[in-house]
């Protein structure tokens, strides 16, 4: 039976069932006590379940990554809060040089099912290190898996699959869309998680989002629709593994694509997806693929940030230059000779001299 | 620093120690003696081997043998120990087989051995991160409240990581039944211990509200008393204890570093002269013990050991191939799944081009 709620109390009830479901889980992160965290996706769990299950940590991310790995090790399975995404970096080097890495350093004899819930992105008017998308840093590491759910019922899914895998989870909540609702099935079975989803049909391109872009990526479909473009719709929900079987598949059908994140371009998720559509379903390329992405900048200032983030008009001019229409960059001409960094250089030198 | 046998092998009355070490008799002494001298035997062959090209590195202990046996012969069966990359005398002790801690240096492997059979966490040469891992393993002992206590080394370098420092504070909040043992050999690689700190190290956990013990970390016995209390005390609920044993690498960082050109030759025959075998040597002579019968036993033992070790690495082989991408993930993941079949094929051309010609 289904259940209207927001997407963070979404994940409350997923962290609640696990927590019920296995003695072994545990919490661990800071004010998820009796504030219930800062966003309040812990609400009420250290009430039910007692601190010695849901423990308020000291405020270093390293330690909490840390004993979080000690714990693993003692045969337990922690999920672990970071209050923000550009907070994560003090425990980077416990996520990428031991998390990652102690199944394959022991050879399998110490699997490590730890679970890292970090808020993710932008778009909520927040100050400097509270809107990041740091997905990027993840998926380059070998022995993480990353995913993002997009909705509640996947919110509620996806974090009770990360705690049931054996393997180090990063688990990123799209942080603007807490407070969306959606009906959610709490008795489904855990589904897996590397598979994506497409949510909605079409034939003329694909358009491949993940945890905040989703519900923008419905809207352009959306809105494609009335111009009688049909946009197929692709959730990743997995980031690492991708499913890009799923979006090769979609291709072939479309003959275009567009993928859009937050985070920033260079060295991205985008960059990942694309280059493997190019090498395996190159012969069904209708044209170059797009990139909707967030610009390789430092996240700026909230009154900055809508000219950061991909939104609805972003993502349809990224649909209009897959698909050949009238679009932004219509002026710049594609066939121009490319310019070296030689040149640039000697351009920009040049500039400065008449200055 | 608390000290029972000075550096001539005096036996020196030491209140807060002695009732730690009542039951080591003559012969414990003799067996202490005993398995000091095979982790350096195990240590200098070990380092032939590298010389040799056996393995592909080494960090020896030289010198450090009375800090990391007086420590592990103080544990108990259960009690769960974090290394850092230099405890191979710890490993040995704890039933680590030497062959399995060779392949590591060889590079074959990263750990060959179960850590949850060993009670010997896989090396760690991240600087200090472990330290953490064995207050969130004591953390989880607390929780299934058993009888268990973990120890955790790691060197003066490492007193200037987050992460040591973390550890601490994390230990103290929880009261976890941890022991820091810290062995102070004075150099981090090239860096004094002066640039880690302005105190005695020992000094610096009585701030996060944890008691701390500096000892003579050339003394097997101080080393051995001290760990017994400071395991008996996490065993006890009396949460962490910090030692310092302060000691000294009378070899190179590793078989890679070159300490001549960071530390005067005065400063290594100072620590000569406190080395952790002679002095017991010199003690057992005063007791009645046939002494020479102990160094030969000794010697037969290291000797075995050495001879042993270097035959199982010369028959040794090397994984193949496919291991490159085994136990990286628990669950299937088709990425690595395909790159494993491309890989796979790519080998295969030369294996058709052998048959083939």
């Amino acid at each position: 039976m289904s259940e209207r709620m927001t997407f963070g109390r979404a994940i409350n009830r997923g962290l609640q069932r696990a927590l019920a479901d296995d003695p072994k889980v545990l919490l661990m992160g800071e004010d998820i006590g009796a504030l219930g965290g800062v966003f309040r996706i812990t609400d009420g769990l250290q009430a039910e379940f007692g601190e010695d299950r849901v423990l308020d940590t000291p405020l270093a991310e390293s330690g909490i990554v840390g004993t979080a790995i000690g714990l693993a090790m003692r045969g337990y399975r922690p999920v672990v809060e970071i209050q923000f995404d550009g907070f994560v970096y003090p425990a980077f080097d416990q996520i990428v040089a031991n998390l990652a890495k102690l199944r394959a350093r022991t050879r399998g004899a110490v699997p490590m099912p730890v679970t890292i819930r970090i808020p993710l992105g932008g778009g909520i008017g927040s100050p400097e290190h509270h809107s990041e998308s740091p997905e990027a840093y993840f998926l380059h590491t070998a022995g993480l898996r990353v995913v993002s759910p997009s909705s509640p019922q996947e919110g509620y899914d996806l974090i009770r699959a990360a705690i049931a895998s054996e393997d180090p989870v990063v688990y990123l909540e799209p942080k603007r869309r807490y407070h969306d609702k959606g009906d959610v099935d709490l008795d489904v079975a855990i589904p897996p998680m590397s598979p994506a989803r497409i949510l909605r049909e079409g034939r003329d391109a694909t358009l491949v989002a993940y945890g905040p872009l989703v519900k923008t990526a419905l809207q352009a479909a959306e809105v494609a629709a009335e111009e009688g473009v049909e946009v197929e719709v692709v959730d990743l929900r997995s980031l690492s593994p991708l499913d890009t079987g799923l979006v090769e598949s979609s291709v072939r059908r479309t003959g275009r694509l567009v993928v859009a994140h937050e985070a920033s371009r260079t060295g991205g998720l985008g960059a990942e997806l694309v280059a493997t559509v190019a090498e395996r379903a190159f012969h069904w390329l209708e044209a170059p693929p797009v990139r909707v992405t967030g610009m390789d900048v430092p996240y700026p200032p909230s009154k900055l940030e809508h000219l950061h983030l991909p939104d609805l008009d972003r993502i349809l001019d990224g649909l209009d230059r897959a698909l050949g229409r009238p679009n932004s960059l219509d002026s710049v001409d594609a066939f121009a000779a490319p310019e070296t960094a030689e040149q640039f250089l000697a351009a920009q030198n040049a500039g400065e001299e008449t200055r | 620093m608390l000290q029972v046998l000075d550096a001539e092998g005096r036996r020196r009355p030491q209140p807060e120690l002695d009732p730690w070490i009542e039951d080591v008799d003559a012969d414990a002494l003799a067996a202490l003696y005993r398995q000091m001298a095979v982790v350096r035997r195990l240590d200098v062959e070990a380092t032939h081997l590298q010389r040799q090209g056996e393995l592909a590195l080494w960090p020896p202990l030289l010198g450090q043998e009375a800090a990391q046996v007086g420590s592990a012969v103080a544990l108990r069966p259960d009690d769960f120990v974090f290394p850092s990359y230099r405890e191979n005398g710890v490993a040995l002790l704890r039933g680590v087989p030497a062959l399995d801690l060779l392949r590591v240096w060889r590079g074959s492997t990263f750990s060959s051995w179960d850590p949850n059979e060993t009670r010997v966490a896989t090396q760690q040469i991240i600087i200090g991160a472990q330290a953490l891992h064995a207050v969130g393993y004591a953390m989880g002992v607390q929780r299934d409240q058993a009888d268990v206590a973990t120890i955790v080394y790691f060197g003066d370098g490492a007193t200037s990581q987050g992460d040591v420092n973390e550890a601490m504070v994390f230990s103290a909040s929880y009261q976890s039944p941890v022991v820091f043992f810290c062995q102070n050999n004075h150099w981090a690689i090239s860096e004094p211990v002066r640039l880690q700190t302005r105190r005695s190290i020992a000094d610096r956990p009585w701030g996060f509200g944890i008691p701390s013990m500096r000892v003579d970390g050339n003394d097997v016995l101080a080393v051995l008393a001290a760990t017994r209390a400071a395991v008996e005390r996490a065993a006890d609920g009396g949460g962490p204890t910090f030692i310092e044993a302060v000691t000294y690498r009378m070899g190179p960082h590793t078989t890679a570093d070159d300490p001549t050109r960071y530390r005067d030759d005065a400063e290594l025959e100072a620590w000569k002269a406190r080395d952790p075998l002679t002095r017991v040597e010199a003690h057992l002579r005063t007791l009645d013990v046939d002494v020479d019968a102990v160094l030969a036993q000794a010697q037969a033992e290291a000797d075995e050991l050495a001879a042993e070790v270097r035959r199982a690495l010369e028959a040794l082989e090397e994984d193949g191939a496919d291991r490159l991408f085994d136990e990286i993930y628990a669950e299937p993941h088709q990425e690595l799944e395909r790159q494993r079949r491309e890989h796979a094929l790519y080998l295969q051309q030369f294996d058709d081009e052998e048959a083939g010609a």
